[in-house]
């Protein structure tokens, strides 16, 4: 691959590089086929760059020379926007303690499958889509009723947009209810309907029981829906299935959402009331309270009224894929541990499809407003948050892990959110030419930077409040560059140590143990002497 | 001693509306002669609500309704209480009794006279005793060679509303002082609140000049040239005034007014704009009624803070206290600060400020003596603004409430900093409001000591300091004092956030489940309890190996004392720090009808305190 192309100027001595919050550097800017590279020099500027990354990080190059910094900013641009998936760094990444030839991905829907014994005698494992030909965007394999046959899904997956037929994502032990998801039904203007779809969703339930359907769209959305070819599950069809709509919002709109916020979150001035505004207009916090409050409906659903659900809104890839995994935190303590959140995230974002390659470009900075662009998995990561802050008990792992996943999304070393589907993974060997950032994660040294010191496991579902009082802003992310919490920081380190000195605590309780049981022997001699002194 | 309404003793079949949800729980309101108390029928541990009359501030009869007659009860500590009782005539009995209680027209009627701790005499001395004013002078490194403390106002003749003690200039003679404490609002001359050792730097308090539109005071000038000649560091003095410029303006109008830069020498004046007691009643209770809404939206919420200011009138005060720190901190000048009577916005400048400025005030006695002074000893008229008597509702104001706010912020952006946590604050709040112990009554210590407050009642800072282990925050670093003894907080806007364990410390479904602070506590006090136990084991143990065949009492018998403080039970369940959670039910996700959900609900489990409760 020929990156020089790209770059016009490699080299440019006497940079000045400002960051927000910290001294102005300066140095050598080097600009390499993936990487900036700044080194810094003790020196004492000319035209101005501002790199805004798509980690929200704003970066302030001065570089002496017009020219050159035409330069350097053209390379730049052509460089961080590359279309060609395998010309990415995750490609070219290659760190000396890791091979390719370790495992790529956590699990996949046959050992998901083959864990849960009890989904044995309803449920089968189906490869109807080996060859990725029923549906584009989902797996090889996938968990359906045992009562339906490949050729009943194949024909059902064609009534569902994309293909994305209903299939089961999760399984709530205590009740044996289910969390199904699909794409929406393409009943179009004149009502159509499809009789396998309908058997499908029936076999999923009992005779005699029933199904709540949660759209993530409102009621008015759907009906417009059926103009364009789509629709719902008409209530005539489907008797055993309830339908509740809930309207969330997706692409565009999410996305001018996240930039607003971002925006609001870099205004200089110190007023208050502009600040308070700014944040009620980009709205975030009501998409937070959105994804929460139907996550939590979902397992109201599933919990408390014992009853299996399916989750869709139109492609079955964004909002309905944030509500069932938020949904699993909520009830799932298996989901909350450090592996089985990012099982949870392979299995409902990567594997399921979720078209990170588009939706994840370029972040809130981007001038080139793409159609495609939607932070649903930044907002994912943020009720993920949220759920920490209410329950910081919880979750094994910490609010650290999530600003790396949120930056991995969307540039990463690892191949693991390259792509947008299973099919296309394939196709360009992803697995195997890149390294696996959920694998990378859980190496032992990895790991103890992310978990979360206070964490006890409790088989109990959280339910999060949902109240606005009870919301806040993610500052660790969105002002992670223009407010240097540093106290913050030392505050989490004492509770570390106050953890650490509980467990090294612990340690001589152990030896307590052997002083007591010779405490027992020393109690058998007095008994001895009791009865000596009594004969 | 349960106050007999109509010869029953109590009213049955009270139905308590929770605010936010659709959840009643329904049971008895027995009506004592200090509290109100609602006990939950039919359950086992029923939950109690006891309520202080002190803390009503107002209750409401509502339109009769087929279940019965609503009674809302609003609380200065912000609890909102909604009951249903069955019969109007009932209601109306508690409502008239209630009236009539909670509105008490002289000191004697009030809690702290009856109130018995079961202590002695003695013990009621010492508590006292507990916080020193003189001690904290001493600490300041007073009286030095430039302060000195005045007898002028022995017997409060100069000013009544201060304390006996006041720390004035060296230069600063009596004709001078009574000169100036003449020509200031309320006779509030300019005296020492703080002083800065490392720099020589004092903050002095006082109230506005009365200049009126021309009016000078010599003695008043040099008493302003005094402390500025007492500060070698900095050639002037700063004079902050702590009103917006429109309000002093407003007040020259009235023979009030402010300083004219041209009649002092070496002064610099300064506006800092914290609005008046007025504009902050109106702005909390606008703020409360935002947050009362029933499901309120994101959007309403945000914008209802907004309009409410609250925010923005914190940071104005948090602001004006770093100006304060900075000036004394940096330039090392000295700083006198007034507002219009000296006793509300300067007291939350003053004390806010020496927060910043002093590690000291970050400890647990240190905030206790701090308050002490600021306000109470500089007659902060708590009898006033927190409505302790049947008074004018004008005179009613949050400035202490919002000054705890202020702290808060300030513990948010330093976790390690400050030696007590905000259960701390709550609980002085309460107390502040309670009236059961001496501390805030009345509105100077001249009225403290004309109503005999230290033989008649308690102190509230024995009462906090004995059970001090429930107010320490883990995280607390004397280290990071030492490291950051000045705070230099960040006045970001982002920075300043809604305290919702202080306005909803009632509202339990709205607070996080689990708490990382009650969490570390209890972890924290496990560990030391952990180590004792190490300790005495290992003293048993080697007791043993050293005389094995001369088993005595007493290593057993501290065996057996540790078996009641087993490690392997989770301590801390206690309910002093228990705040009960939420279910899917009250958070109202959706509304599931029961068309054909109809199955029991699953048993609720309350896990640990941290506020939990998740279902099976």
């Amino acid at each position: 691959m020929e990156f020089s192309e790209h770059i016009k100027t490699a080299n440019v001595d006497d940079v000045v590089l400002k960051l927000p919050l910290r001294p102005a550097l300066k140095g050598t800017l080097c600009v390499t086929a993936h990487h900036l590279v700044f080194s810094e020099r003790k020196e004492e500027a000319g035209t101005c760059l501002r790199n805004l990354c798509k980690d929200l990080r704003i970066l302030q190059f001065d570089i002496p020379g017009m020219e050159e910094c035409l330069n350097v900013a053209s390379s730049i641009e052509a460089l961080s926007s590359l279309e060609s998936v395998t010309e990415l760094y995750p490609f070219f990444h290659r760190p000396r303690e890791l091979s390719l030839s370790e495992p790529w991905g956590l699990s996949s829907p046959q050992q998901q499958y083959a864990q849960t014994e009890r989904l044995w005698d309803r449920w089968r494992l189906s490869k109807v889509n080996r060859n990725f030909s029923v549906c584009m965007s989902y797996p090889r394999t996938v968990i359906v009723p045992c009562a339906i046959d490949d050729i009943t899904l194949a024909k059902a997956a064609s009534f569902r947009q994309g293909g994305r037929f209903p299939v089961l994502c999760y399984y709530h032990r205590s009740n044996g209810m289910v969390i199904m998801r699909s794409s929406q039904p393409m009943t179009g203007a004149n009502r159509k309907r499809c009789r396998e779809d309908e058997l499908l969703l029936q076999a999923a339930i009992d005779e005699s029981e029933m199904g709540y359907i949660i759209d993530t769209r409102s009621a008015q959305q759907a009906q417009q829906a059926r103009m364009a070819g789509g629709g719902f599950e008409s209530k005539a069809f489907y008797h055993h299935w309830r339908r509740l709509h809930r309207h969330l919002e997706r692409g565009k709109v999410l996305q001018e959402s996240l930039i607003k916020l971002v925006e609001a979150c870099g205004d200089p001035s110190q007023n208050m009331d502009r600040w308070l505004s700014k944040l009620e207009n980009s709205k975030w916090l009501s998409h937070v309270h959105s994804a929460l409050s139907t996550a939590g409906l979902v397992a109201e659903c599933v919990e408390r009224d014992g009853h299996s659900v399916l989750v869709h809104g139109f492609e079955g890839t964004d909002t309905t894929l944030l509500v069932t995994s938020l949904a699993q935190l909520i009830l799932d303590p298996a989901s909350r541990t450090f592996r089985g959140f990012l099982q949870l995230l392979e299995r409902e974002w990567v594997q399921a499809g979720h078209p990170f390659r588009q939706r994840c470009a370029h972040s809130a900075h981007s001038h080139a407003r793409l159609r495609q662009e939607c932070p649903a998995f930044l907002l994912l990561l943020d009720a993920t948050w949220q759920l920490g802050r209410q329950f910081p008990l919880a979750l094994e792992f910490s609010e650290v892990l999530l600003l790396r996943l949120a930056q991995d999304a969307y540039a990463s070393d690892y191949g693991t959110f390259l792509c947008s589907s299973e099919q296309e993974r394939c196709a360009l060997q992803v697995k195997e030419n890149t390294h696996c950032l959920f694998q990378f994660l859980l190496r032992r040294e990895e790991r103890e930077k992310y978990v979360n010191p206070l964490y006890e496991a409790t088989d109990l579902a959280i339910w999060p409040s949902v109240h606005p009082q009870s919301l806040q802003l993610w500052t660790g992310l969105f002002l992670r560059w223009t407010e240097y919490a540093q106290t913050m920081d030392e505050a989490r380190e004492e509770i570390w140590t106050i953890v650490k000195e509980r467990k090294e605590t612990d340690r001589p309780k152990g030896c307590a143990h052997t002083t007591l049981s010779r405490h027992d022997s020393f109690t058998n001699v007095e008994n001895l002497m009791d009865e000596l002194t009594v004969l | 001693n349960k106050h007999v309404i109509r010869g029953k003793s109590g009213v049955e079949q009270v139905k308590l509306l929770d605010r936010f949800n659709n959840k009643t729980t329904t049971g008895t309101l027995y009506l004592t002669a200090t509290h109100l108390i609602f006990v939950e029928s039919n359950v086992p541990g029923a939950h109690e609500i006891w309520i202080l009359h002190h803390h009503i501030a107002s209750v409401e009869k509502l339109s009769l309704t087929t279940s019965g007659c609503p009674l809302l009860i609003q609380c200065r500590n912000f609890r909102v209480v909604h009951f249903v009782v069955p019969r109007e005539r009932d209601c109306h009995d508690v409502y008239s009794s209630l009236l009539r209680l909670l509105r008490p027209v002289s000191y004697d009627e009030l809690y702290a006279f009856s109130y018995n701790p079961k202590q002695n005499e003695q013990q009621r001395e010492v508590g006292w005793q507990l916080i020193d004013l003189t001690a904290e002078f001493e600490r300041l490194g007073l009286p030095c060679d430039q302060w000195q403390l005045s007898d002028v106002n022995r017997d409060y003749k100069v000013c009544e509303t201060y304390p006996r003690d006041l720390y004035v200039p060296i230069t600063a003679s009596k004709p001078i002082i009574v000169g100036s404490s003449k020509f200031r609002s309320k006779g509030r001359f300019p005296v020492l609140t703080y002083f800065y050792q490392e720099k020589k730097a004092a903050v002095c308090r006082c109230s506005q000049p009365l200049s009126g539109f021309s009016a000078r005071c010599l003695e008043d000038e040099h008493m302003l040239q005094a402390i500025s000649k007492a500060n070698h560091n900095s050639r002037f003095v700063y004079v902050m005034d702590t009103r917006p410029k429109l309000n002093a303006l407003a007040n020259r109008a009235a023979g009030k007014g402010y300083e004219n830069e041209d009649n002092y020498s070496n002064i610099r004046f300064q506006f800092v704009g914290i609005e008046n007691i007025h504009v902050m009643r109106a702005s909390l209770q606008k703020l409360l009624e935002v947050v009362g809404t029933r499901s309120l939206s994101v959007n309403d919420y945000l914008l209802g803070l907004e309009s409410s200011g609250w925010l923005r009138h914190i940071k104005a005060i948090v602001d004006a206290a770093i100006f304060l720190t900075k000036a004394v901190t940096v330039e090392g000048a000295s700083v006198l600060v007034h507002c219009s009577d000296g006793w509300d916005r300067t007291a939350q400048v003053c004390a806010l400020g020496a927060l910043l400025m002093d590690p000291y005030y970050r400890t647990l006695k240190g905030f206790m003596v701090l308050i002490e002074k600021e306000w109470i000893s500089f007659g902060h008229k708590f009898a006033d603004r927190c409505d302790q008597l049947d008074g004018d509702p004008r005179e009613v104001s949050p400035v202490f409430t919002q000054f705890l706010d202020c702290v808060w912020q300030l513990m948010e952006q330093f976790p390690q900093a400050f030696e007590f946590s905000e259960w701390f604050l709550i609980q002085l709040h309460e107390h502040v409001h309670s009236c059961q112990f001496g501390n805030f009554l009345g509105n100077s210590q001249r009225q403290r000591e004309e109503l005999q407050l230290k033989d008649r009642t308690y102190s509230l800072w024995a009462h906090l300091l004995s059970e001090q282990h429930n107010y320490l925050n883990p995280v607390y670093s004397p280290s990071f004092a030492e490291r950051h003894p000045v705070l230099e907080p960040s006045t970001q806007p982002w920075n300043f956030k809604f305290w919702r364990n202080m306005y909803h410390q009632f509202d339990r479904t709205m607070h996080p489940r689990q708490s990382i602070l009650k969490h570390t506590l209890t972890l924290k006090e496990s560990n030391s309890k952990l180590e004792d136990t190490a300790h005495t084991l290992q003293a048993v143990s080697s007791y043993l190996l050293s005389s094995p065949l001369r088993c005595t009492n007493t290593p057993l018998q501290s065996l057996s004392s540790l078996h009641d403080s087993s490690p392997d039970a989770p301590d801390g369940n206690g309910g002093e720090r228990t705040v009960e959670g939420s279910s899917a039910t009250e958070n109202g996700y959706g509304e599931l009808q029961s068309s054909f959900s109809s199955k029991n609900e699953p048993a609720m489990v309350s896990l640990e305190f941290g506020v939990a409760r998740m279902t099976c």
